[in-house]
């Protein structure tokens, strides 16, 4: 256990596999920029939860899953979407709040429900997606239907209760869950250190008797070991799992909202370890052609194309939509 | 087989609904703290024995962690799961107000209809035992406040039965509220397969001078009340909601449209209760053929009391109803 096993694991890492990482993080990394894009000339107007950064992180965790596995995930959460396979038409649609959306717009980006590809939740609650995940894990152990439950959260995330209520429950009761800590180093403006007493994330996890592995998330070679691992022992019955999966976000809170707290050599650094360049040249080094890439990346460039366009051009909702869903019985008008 | 039982408890209520619900339903199962037989079976004993019949797996003991709890249930819940979650005191439902308010009761709808949460959430309060302030209160406002959630509670142990098996069978959340001093109240036993349906009010007295609509415990003071003023030549026709939320209008409406007189009653304070906003409804739809502003009776401004005399001085009283409704006959 822990990272001396993750760096192990990590060469076992075959190159097809580190493909398909790469094939989600250049969708997840070209969503983002697109979304920014668009904030940034006025074509869209929402508040948009950037995930520059963080790009490798869920594709490396979702590559781990199978199609049926559950997520729960946060309003920072389109790039764990992306990588665990919403269609990026729906997202799209769904974040500029037009009907035909995942949540046909009333859900919008921070509520972002695909049950289909197992995208059970997000949540802009800090936090309460743990103790859900716990609920999603007890059902497969109930039905033995097999399946495993990630949630992703912030830094953050692990200073509210309900972090450790979820914790406990989980491990006490064995549940098929792995928690995905995306340590950003941030929380809105607050440095992890400035507001968390745990100098690491996974420290918390033995007083849960939980098991726990700290990786370096921007390499997609530890990062897709560490998924493995406790996606095989929650499956296996073996329970929980805490990853702490090392990140970095490289813009702001918000859209738009300034960084400058954040001090020039953090950023630096940030720049210098970009996971995307990062596992693009790690590629390269595989003796994967450039053509590869180029191609992998030019023809996710026309479906998010085709995702825009089809989310710019659909309708907003009908009004009699606000009677439907508050309960199982339409309300009366 | 068993004798047929004389009467039922409304704990023996609770418990053949939840036997009944596990028996026709693998997917509902009970959670909360000591709910198990080996922990005691709940502390109102409304689960014992359900653990020994269906494994502690599917009669699951918690944490103490409510946030937990109700989060377990949710995230069952949207698997098609209908998970019954015992909160132990209702005041207890403000540590996981986020779990019911933000999640359960929205995600219907935040996610178009692609998840629901058929959640059911038990929880006992009610003043008039001795808990004090922070295990008798009378919350139901709060959550019916909040659209997405039903709120029901019952008079009876038939009731109690029956709409507890409506509640589970339910594809919303559902709060269901049980009155501490009740527990151990007798009535009739319903028979197997017995439902009382969601969202439909009972007349349990029919009148024809004035409607007291009331739910939970005060439906038994009220038809007290109702019966001494039969005496003195007032026809009193009682309501029991059953379910608070979503409101029945129409057997309120229809009742008062003829009595043209109502009272609300319930055990929780009177400020910002349901009782302003069923009168609310009352007015807005009746106010040109009403004989009298709609009355309201429940119980003082103030956190409930522990000191017994303070505590009955809190509550509602019968002298309270009955001035309400003579208030309304001019
Ligand atoms: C319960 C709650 N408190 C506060 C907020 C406001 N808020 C939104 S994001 C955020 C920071 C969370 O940081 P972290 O968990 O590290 O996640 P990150 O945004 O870095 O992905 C805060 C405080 C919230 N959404 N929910
Ligand atoms: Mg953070």
């Amino acid at each position: 256990m822990g990272l001396a096993k993750a760096a192990s694991d990590a060469a076992d890492v075959d190159t097809d596999t580190l493909l398909e990482i790469y094939r989600r993080t250049a969708l997840i990394n070209r969503t983002d920029e697109k979304f920014r894009a668009l904030l940034m000339s006025g074509t869209l107007r929402l508040v948009y939860y950037p995930v520059r950064g963080q790009e490798v992180v869920s594709a490396a965790m979702m590559t781990a899953l199978r199609p049926d596995d559950y997520l729960v995930t946060t309003y920072r959460g389109v790039h764990d979407q992306l990588a665990k396979g919403i269609p990026p038409k729906i997202l799209w649609a769904e974040f500029t709040g037009k009907a035909t959306g995942a949540c046909k717009g009333k859900g919008g980006p921070m509520h972002i429900t695909h049950p289909e590809t197992g995208v059970m939740v997000t949540t802009g609650i800090v936090g309460s997606g743990l103790p859900i995940a716990n609920g999603l894990g007890l059902s497969s152990l109930l039905k033995g239907d097999g399946r495993v439950t990630v949630v992703c959260f912030g830094d953050g995330s692990t200073n509210i209760g309900a972090f450790h209520e979820a914790m406990n429950m989980a491990s006490i009761w064995k549940l098929p869950v792995v928690f995905l800590c995306q340590n950003n180093r941030y929380g809105e403006h607050t440095a992890f250190a400035d507001s968390t007493s745990a100098g690491r994330i996974v420290d918390r996890a033995p007083g849960y008797g939980m098991n726990a592995v700290r990786v370096d998330g921007n390499d997609a070679s530890e990062m897709y070991a560490a998924a493995k691992a406790a996606v095989d022992r929650a499956r296996a019955g073996g329970g929980p799992t805490l990853i702490e999966a090392m990140t970095y976000r490289m813009l702001g809170h918000v859209f738009g909202s300034n960084a400058s707290y954040v001090p020039k050599a953090l950023q630096e650094e940030a720049v210098r370890e970009d996971p995307v360049p990062r596992l693009r040249q790690k590629l390269l080094d595989l003796q994967v052609p450039e053509a590869t890439l180029a191609g992998i990346e030019q023809a996710i460039d026309g479906v998010i194309a085709e995702a825009v366009e089809f989310a710019l051009s659909s309708p907003y909702p009908d009004i009699g939509e606000i009677r439907k869903d508050v309960l199982g019985q339409e309300i009366a008008a | 087989m068993n004798a047929p039982l004389k009467t039922i408890s409304f704990s023996q209520g609770i418990n053949m609904a939840l036997d009944e619900a596990m028996a026709a339903d693998p997917n509902v199962f009970v959670l909360g703290e000591d709910v198990a037989d080996e922990q005691g079976g709940g502390v109102f004993k409304a689960t014992l024995g359900l653990s020994a019949k269906y494994g502690a797996s599917r009669v699951r003991s918690t944490p103490i962690s409510e946030q937990a709890i109700i989060g377990a249930a949710v995230g069952a819940a949207i698997t098609g799961m209908r998970p019954v979650a015992e909160i132990m005191f209702m005041n207890f439902l403000t540590v996981c107000m986020d779990q019911i308010v933000n999640h359960a009761a929205k995600l219907r709808f935040m996610s178009g209809g692609l998840t629901s949460v058929p959640l059911t959430i038990r929880c006992g309060t009610g003043a008039g035992v001795g808990f004090g302030g922070q295990h008798s209160d009378m919350l139901e406002a709060w959550f019916a406040h909040v659209p997405g959630m039903k709120v029901v509670t019952a008079s009876n142990p038939a009731d109690a039965k029956g709409l507890l098996l409506s509640a589970i069978e339910d594809d919303d959340p559902t709060l269901f509220i049980e009155n501490v001093a009740m527990y151990a109240a007798q009535g009739a036993p319903p028979e197997a397969g017995y439902k009382v349906p969601l969202g439909k009010a009972k007349v349990v007295r029919e009148g024809s001078d004035v409607t007291v609509i009331t739910y939970g415990r005060p439906v038994l003071e009220v038809a007290a009340v109702a019966e001494t003023l039969a005496g003195e030549g007032v026809s009193v026709e009682v309501i029991d909601l059953r379910t608070i939320a979503p409101f029945d209008a129409e057997t309120v409406l229809n009742s008062v449209a003829k009595t043209n007189r109502a009272v609300v009653v319930h055990e929780a304070v009177k400020a910002f209760g349901v009782g302003a906003e069923v009168s609310s409804r009352i007015h807005e739809e009746l106010f040109s053929q009403l004989k009298a502003p709609v009355g309201r009776v429940g119980s003082k401004y103030s956190p409930v009391p522990f000191s017994p005399p303070l505590e009955q001085a809190w509550l509602y009283s019968r002298d309270e109803i009955a001035a309400a409704i003579r208030k309304t006959l001019g």
